[in-house]
């Protein structure tokens, strides 16, 4: 149902009854290496091509829900999934493995919770009874397309951002037991004129600010509504600018209750510069690490704002600025629904 | 249309004023020791090949070159060049290792997609202004001299 101007509310409580979580090598040395559900020790994934790699992250993702929940593949009716290299390809690739009705979908590394806000509106609506919804990225081939060759030594500043190698999913369901999603505010496009192609998180923020401004309007809600409002990878620069923004609008956000899946992905060790970044991070942080604290009853409700920004290297060669987005999902902790 | 403009340039200075700048002196000390060991590198083996196999100082820049060159595909292949080169910054960017890791970098990238069209297409692709903007520079110049000399200036 519409409420406000740009925010659904889900009475029928889509649930979350499986998720899963892939990662690469780098991840697996990161900080919540223990909430992946499965770690390759290899960039390449027994693949020829980082391309290929990239597939099979979504496809053993997509494979892990789909265990976990207990069903078939032919139970799901749809799969919502996006990622980051030309007309998705590696998203669509998998579609192809997985044999199910799939519509691609593009919003840079805001397309995690794009997917989920679009799948808990069908499923919500009695359009599906099960809907998978997944994003994924691969370091190596995000690089490829959006930067340098990987071997290229190129020094990177301190804004830039590490694409995350990763791949997660989301199982949908009009009943059974675990998270439920409960509202999602759509994002609109929002241009504050920054072209720096090495510091997203700075051209991202005031998009996350947007968004997260318009749900707390849309459905009347304090930001202490939610135990942790998370954004998806703003870094540490783009996540210290959305403060000073929520300062200067007087929105109550404060440090504590304020995360970033960029920023909890990766050791402090790990050197990444201003933090993570890419379609993957928001999907398998929240997916994996935060669904699973709230699963053990840390966490009650949070709100996860993915954040993308809608840049190609032509738009940047042509000297354009970065447009950006950002979609926010609210999940709260379940218990059982049923149909 | 106006306050719109006016929004932004007050964001991106709000912006600019939060964003941590790139440590310029430190990766210029950097750069300064990293490039400077490079050439010192440089300069030994140019000294071992005039010892013992006979090169002079005139014709020892292409195997020294060759040898350099060798050697950054070695660390570029094993995946060590990037991580040097995000240490040095410059330091190994300017030197001619910078350019065979900038040619050795693509040719990888790109082996997926066949000899022709992949490695062949763009094997160049980083490096390909250089040579364009290089050529076009020292013919530049070279018009130049070959002007004051016919004029008797030099």
């Amino acid at each position: 149902m519409l409420t406000g101007q740009r925010t659904w509310t889900f009475a029928n409580k889509p649930v979350i009854i499986s998720t899963g979580t892939v990662g690469g090598p780098f991840e697996a040395e990161g900080n919540i290496a223990e909430d992946f559900d499965l770690l390759h020790p290899d960039l390449y994934m027994e693949q020829d091509s980082f391309e290929k790699a990239h597939k099979v992250l979504l496809e053993k993702a997509a494979q892990q829900a789909i265990d976990k929940a207990g069903i078939t593949k032919d139970q799901i009716q749809f799969f919502l999934a996006g990622d980051l290299i030309n007309q998705i390809t590696p998203t669509s690739f998998s579609a192809k493995t997985l044999g199910t009705p799939y519509l691609g979908l593009f919003g840079a590394c805001s397309t995690s919770m794009a997917g989920l806000a679009l799948s808990a509106f069908l499923v919500n609506a009695s359009g599906a009874n099960y809907v998978l919804t997944g994003a994924s990225s691969h370091n190596a081939a995000v690089e490829k397309q959006f930067r340098y060759p990987t071997e290229y030594g190129g020094q990177k500043p301190p804004t830039a951002q590490w694409t995350v190698t990763g791949a997660g999913t989301a199982l949908l369901s009009n009943s059974g037991q675990g998270p439920v999603v409960t509202s999602a505010t759509i994002g609109k496009v929002i241009d504050m004129g920054l072209n720096d192609p090495f510091n997203m998180g700075g051209a991202m923020a005031p998009a996350a600010v947007d968004t997260i401004e318009a749900h707390l309007n849309d459905l009347n809600l304090e930001p202490s509504h939610y135990d942790l409002i998370i954004t998806g990878d703003l870094g540490n620069i783009g996540r210290q600018i959305s403060l000073d923004l929520f300062k200067k609008n007087g929105t109550n956000i404060h440090d504590e209750n304020y995360v970033d899946c960029g920023l909890t992905i990766y050791s402090k060790d790990q050197h990444v510069n201003a933090g993570a970044s890419g379609a993957g991070c928001s999907a398998v942080v929240t997916y994996g690490h935060f669904l699973n604290r709230m699963n053990r009853g840390e966490l009650n409700r949070i709100l996860v704002v993915a954040t993308g920004a809608l840049l190609s290297p032509l738009t940047t060669q042509q000297k354009e600025s970065i447009p950006c987005i950002a979609h926010a999902v609210a999940i709260e902790s379940g218990g059982e629904t049923t149909k | 249309m106006t306050s719109n403009k006016q929004t932004n340039q007050d964001y991106q200075q709000f912006a600019k004023q939060r964003e941590t700048k790139r440590p310029v002196f430190k990766n210029c000390i950097r750069a300064f020791l990293i490039g400077g060991l490079i050439c010192a590198f440089g300069q030994l083996i140019s000294t071992f090949y005039i010892h013992f196999f006979h090169f002079t100082e005139q014709n020892v820049g292409n195997p020294t070159v060759a040898t350099l060159i060798f050697i950054t595909m070695l660390l570029t292949g094993f995946g060590a060049y990037d991580k040097l080169a995000q240490f040095a910054g410059a330091g190994s960017a300017v030197p001619v290792t910078g350019f065979g890791n900038a040619v050795i970098a693509a040719a990888i990238e790109h082996r997926t997609e066949g000899f022709v069209l992949g490695v062949g297409g763009n094997m160049f692709k980083l490096a390909g202004s250089v040579i364009l903007f290089g050529v076009f520079s020292a013919f530049v110049i070279a018009l130049i001299k070959t002007l004051l000399i016919q004029w008797g200036v030099i």
